[in-house]
């Protein structure tokens, strides 16, 4: 399979995680559609590791899964916070920050 | 002759995980239920471990089944669950102007990333084809000595890596301590 399939692949999924976090308003959707982008950069990670027959994007994949586990444990944590004072997880309704 | 039907053997794999991984994504975003959502994206999750297993690579694929499609997305769906969400559509129509300013976001950022593939397409440095991957079945390596297996990767982590090895580890560490202390404590509004 030709590299430049898998590189257009992972740019459709990565396009697709980016109109996620842009048109949903659900801050777990949201969520979910950046651990989509960071599959689609894992995925161009392995291709290219398999075209040029090298390891360290397989060993770069490793550590990408080990920083996107923590993020989504202290992010889900900040979600659940969040939603005990605003009982909300629309981020519409979360502005605290804006002014 | 047995080499031109692993090719098309791999071919018929890719376009199938393909359509259901891209398939999935799309009623990912488009669900209205986050349960669904959540149960597409792990849909998705699956075909990209086919995608780690055509590329030669079964420790990624089965740590990705493990990490993403078992740890990640049970606390996901662990949350939605704990959060108990009223369905309510209305909030998340968005105003039609920030919609189309996102769509226009989208179509430009997709369109650059085609022009960049497809230029480096047609000059053809580099990314052409893929010769294909021997010991796709029996994961042993091919005639560069080129393996995806565990072995190599394991080598390569306890020593070269060693360093970020356990820097992740320490990592990991912050992120249990900084989940249970911000889902523990009730923050004042």
């Amino acid at each position: 399979m030709p590299l430049v399939y898998y590189l257009l692949l992972s740019a459709l999924l990565f396009g697709i995680g980016v109109a996620g976090v842009l048109l949903r308003r659900n801050a777990i959707v949201i969520f979910m559609s950046i651990e989509l982008m960071l599959n689609a950069v894992n995925l161009t990670f392995v291709a290219f590791a398999a075209h040029f027959k090298n390891l360290e994007g397989q060993i770069f994949v490793f550590f990408v899964m080990v920083v996107a586990a923590a993020e989504v444990a202290v992010g889900l944590a900040l979600i659940v916070a969040i939603f005990r004072v605003k009982q909300t997880v629309f981020v519409d309704e979360i502005n605290l920050m804006k002014w | 002759m047995t080499l031109d039907m692993a090719i098309n053997l791999q071919t018929v794999l890719f376009f199938l995980f393909s359509v259901i991984a891209l398939g999935a994504a799309i009623m990912m975003i488009l669900h209205r239920n986050p349960v669904y959502s959540a149960i597409f994206l792990i849909v998705t999750l699956f075909a990209l471990a086919g995608f780690y297993v055509l590329l030669n690579a079964p420790f990624v694929a089965s740590v990705h089944v493990i990490v993403y499609a078992g740890a990640i997305m049970v606390l996901f769906l662990f949350v939605i669950m704990l959060l108990n969400l009223k369905q309510d559509p209305s909030r998340e129509r968005g105003k039609i102007l920030r919609r189309a300013f996102a769509s226009l976001i989208i179509l430009i950022l997709l369109a650059e990333i085609c022009v960049l593939i497809g230029g480096s397409l047609l000059t053809g440095n580099s990314v052409a084809a893929t010769p294909p991957i021997a010991g796709l079945v029996d994961g042993s390596a091919d005639s560069t000595g080129f393996s995806g297996g565990t072995a190599a990767i394991g080598r390569q982590l306890f020593t070269t890596y060693i360093l970020p090895f356990e820097i992740a580890s320490v990592l990991l560490l912050v992120g249990i301590v900084g989940a249970v202390i911000l889902a523990k404590r009730k923050l004042t509004s």
